[in-house]
C-alpha cells in the first residue's frame, strides 16, 4: 500500500508515525517532530549509559536473528585501543521484506539518529551506511538527508558515508557486507573472529539493520520501561514491529503492531483478508528463509520471537508472505530454492550444489519426471545443508523445501505421479 | 534462461579514454576520504565507470586497476561477483524484473512477457534491435508489496501490471 495511508485502529505506529509526510524527510521537518534531540542528549552521556538504557528497552535485531541490541554493543572493546565502525545493514534483500526501504524513504532522520547514537555508544567515528544497489530511490533520499544533517553539524565528531552494494543478496549477511565494503567479493568470512573483534577494515565493529537503529531515539526519548511495556505476550520480545506483507492479501504493505500480535489479525484485519473468493493455504512468516506454515498454524501464531517458534517457525525479518489455496507450493518452493541457487557465493560445497541440484531436482518433480526417491533425497541434500557451512544462506534454502515437504507432501507426490499437469520451468 | 550473444565491441584503433579525468577523478577524490583503504573505493569506482560508460569493459577493469592499485584481475573477480555491474554494453532501457516468489504468485511471469513483446527484445538479457531496450529478470528487489516491481534504469517503478506496460514503455524514448 501507499502512502499517505491512515493507519489501522489495531496498529501501534511509532516508527511508521511519520510515513507519507514528504517534510518529514528534511532536517527542518525532522527537527520540527524533535527529531536530533535525542541523539544531542545521548552525545553528553557516558557510552555505557546509553547501552545500559538499550539494554533494559529488551530491543533485539530486526534483521532476522533477533540477537539482543545492547548487549551486541556490549561487546566492543570499552578501551579503546583501535579504530571502531559501525555498518548499518540498509542491504534489504529477503524476498519478502520491504519495511527498510520505507523507513529509509520516509525517515531517513531517524536512521541516521539511530546510528549516531549507536556510533556513540559503541565509541565509532565512522558509520557506513550499506544500501543495496536497486534501491535507488532510498539512496537519493538518504543521501540528501545526510548531506543535510551533516551541514547541520548534528553528529559532532562522528561521520556517516552511504556505501551502494552492487546485486548481491548475499552482503545482506554480516561479514560478506563487510568484505563488500572493503571492496571485495561478498563472501561471508568465518567466525570467530566475531566483528566486534575484528569487523570491517580488520579493526571493532558493530553491525545493526536499519529498524533496530531507528528504535533506537525512541527508546532514548521514551525510555526503556515505555519500550518494554509494548508486548502483548513475551517479556522476551519488545517494542513494536513493522511486519511487510505480501502475496495474496487484499491490502498488501507495511503494518506496524506491538510484538505478540497475533498473525491472524494482521492477515484478516490490518491487510483486509485474503483475495475474494479464495482461503488462506499457507504463510512464510518472516521472510523466505523460515520454514512455511500451514493455515492452522499460521492463523493459531503470535508475532514475537518465541511464538513464531513454537509454531515451527521464525520470526526473522518480519516479511511476510500469503499463499491462497490458488498455489502451486511444489512451483513456489522450486522458485525460492532457485533464488537461494542465484545468491549462493559458492564458497562452500555444500551451498553450491546443494541449492543448484535442490532447484534441478525440484524442477524435474514439476516437468512430469520426478521419482518416489526424489523426496527423500531432497530433504536427505536439506540435511546436508544445514548447518554445515560459513553462513547460512544453505540452511536458508532448506527451510522452505524440508517444512514444504512435510506440509505439502500430496502436491510433490501428485507431480510424481503424474496425476498433476507437467509445468515446463523457464 | 537463455541469454543471446551480444555485439561484441571490435578492439578500436583510437586511443583509449580515461574515464577518471576531470570531475570523475574529483568525485572519486572525495570517494577516497571515507575509508581507511584505497580498495574500498572499488564497488563506488565500478559505479562511477558504469554511469560513463553504461558498462564495464575489460580496458576500463584495468582502469580502475591502475587508479586504485589492484590488479585487472582483481577488479574482474569482483565485478563478476556482482549482478549489477554490466559486462558487456547493454539497452540504452535497462529493464529489470522482479520475478522471485512473493512477485511470481503476483502475476510477475506475465509481466515480463509482456515487457519482452513491447520492447521489442523479445528474449531476456538480449538487446532490441534498435539498442534501446534491454530486458532481464532479478531475484527480489525488496518491494513484495508493491508486485510487480520493475526497475528501468534508475527509476524505480511499483505495481507494474501487464496491462500497464505498453504505457510504461512508451515514457522511454
Amino acid at each position: 500500500m501507499g502512502y499517505p495511508h491512515k493507519p489501522h485502529p489495531k496498529e501501534t505506529v511509532v516508527l511508521s508515525k511519520h510515513f507519507g509526510e514528504a517534510d518529514a524527510r528534511t532536517y527542518k521537518g525532522w527537527v520540527k517532530r524533535g527529531g536530533y534531540e535525542m541523539l544531542a542528549q545521548a552525545l553528553t552521556l557516558e557510552p555505557a549509559r546509553v547501552i545500559d538504557v538499550v539494554k533494559e528497552s529488551g530491543l533485539r535485531g530486526r534483521g532476522g536473528a533477533g540477537f539482543p541490541t545492547g548487549l551486541k554493543w556490549s561487546f566492543m572493546p570499552k578501551e579503546k585501543k583501535k579504530p571502531h565502525y559501525l555498518c548499518v545493514n540498509a542491504d534489504e534483500s529477503e524476498p519478502g521484506t520491504f519495511k527498510d526501504r520505507e523507513i529509509m524513504r520516509w525517515t531517513p532522520h531517524a536512521l541516521l539518529e539511530g546510528a549516531a547514537i549507536a556510533a556513540h555508544a559503541i565509541q565509532a567515528e565512522v558509520a557506513y551506511i550499506y544500501i543495496r544497489g536497486e534501491f535507488t530511490e532510498p539512496w537519493a533520499v538518504m543521501e540528501r538527508a545526510v548531506a543535510e544533517a551533516t551541514a547541520a553539524g548534528v553528529f559532532g565528531a562522528i561521520k556517516l558515508y552511504l556505501h551502494r552494494g552492487a546485486g548481491a543478496y548475499i552482503c545482506g549477511e554480516e561479514t560478506a557486507l563487510m568484505n563488500s565494503i572493503e571492496g571485495k567479493r561478498g563472501n561471508p568470512r568465518i567466525k570467530p573472529p566475531f566483528p566486534a573483534a575484528a569487523g570491517v577494515f580488520g579493526m571493532p565493529t558493530t553491525i545493526n539493520n536499519v529498524e533496530t537503529l531507528a528504535a533506537v531515539p525512541l527508546i532514548l526519548k521514551k525510555g526503556a520501561a515505555w519500550y518494554k511495556g509494548l508486548s502483548l505476550s513475551s517479556p522476551k520480545s519488545t517494542g513494536t514491529k513493522l511486519f511487510s506483507v505480501c502475496g495474496h492479501v487484499q491490502q498488501p504493505g507495511n503494518y506496524e503492531v506491538t510484538m505478540g500480535f497475533p498473525l491472524k489479525d494482521l492477515l484478516y484485519d490490518l491487510c483486509g483478508g485474503i483475495r475474494p473468493g479464495r482461503t488462506l493455504k499457507a504463510c512464510i512468516p518472516g521472510g523466505s528463509s523460515v520454514p512455511i506454515l500451514n493455515r492452522e498454524e499460521t492463523e493459531s501464531c503470535l508475532l514475537d520471537y518465541e511464538g513464531v517458534v513454537e509454531k515451527g517457525s521464525m520470526l526473522g525479518s518480519g516479511g511476510v508472505i500469503v499463499f491462497d489455496d490458488s498455489t502451486d507450493m511444489v512451483y513456489q518452493i522450486m522458485r525460492l530454492a532457485r533464488f537461494y541457487a542465484h545468491e549462493s557465493c559458492a564458497q562452500c560445497t555444500q551451498c553450491r550444489e546443494g541449492t543448484a541440484w535442490t532447484t534441478k531436482i525440484l524442477e524435474r518433480i514439476l516437468a512430469g519426471q520426478g521419482k518416489t526417491a526424489d523426496l527423500d533425497l531432497l530433504l536427505d541434500l536439506a540435511d546436508n545443508m544445514t548447518g554445515k557451512t560459513i553462513c547460512v544462506l544453505s540452511d536458508s534454502c532448506a527451510a522452505p523445501v524440508v517444512s514444504g515437504i512435510k506440509k505439502f507432501k500430496q502436491e510433490f507426490e501428485d507431480y510424481i505421479a503424474g496425476r498433476r499437469k507437467p509445468v515446463m520451468v523457464a | 534462461m537463455s541469454v543471446s550473444p551480444h555485439p561484441i565491441p571490435q578492439p578500436g584503433t583510437e586511443e583509449y579514454q580515461p574515464v577518471f579525468a576531470g570531475p570523475t577523478l574529483e568525485q572519486l577524490s572525495e570517494i577516497l576520504k571515507r575509508y581507511p583503504t584505497k580498495q574500498a573505493a572499488l564497488l563506488p569506482a565500478l559505479w562511477l565507470v558504469q554511469a560513463a560508460r553504461g558498462w564495464i569493459s575489460d580496458r576500463n577493469m584495468a582502469e580502475v586497476g591502475e587508479v586504485l592499485g589492484l590488479t585487472a584481475a582483481y577488479v574482474k573477480g569482483v565485478v563478476t561477483f556482482y549482478t549489477m555491474y554490466h559486462q558487456h554494453p547493454v539497452g540504452r532501457h535497462f529493464v529489470q524484473v522482479c520475478t522471485t516468489s512473493p512477485c511470481n504468485i503476483c502475476g510477475a511471469e506475465a509481466v515480463v512477457k509482456a515487457l519482452l513483446d513491447a520492447t521489442g527484445a523479445k528474449e531476456l538479457g538480449a538487446t532490441s534491435p534498435d539498442g534501446k531496450w534491454t530486458v532481464i529478470e532479478v531475484e527480489c528487489l525488496g518491494a513484495c508489496g508493491f508486485a510487480t516491481p520493475v526497475l528501468v534504469n534508475d527509476d524505480f517503478i511499483e505495481s507494474v501490471t501487464p496491462d500497464g506496460v505498453p504505457d510504461l514503455v512508451k515514457r522511454y524514448k
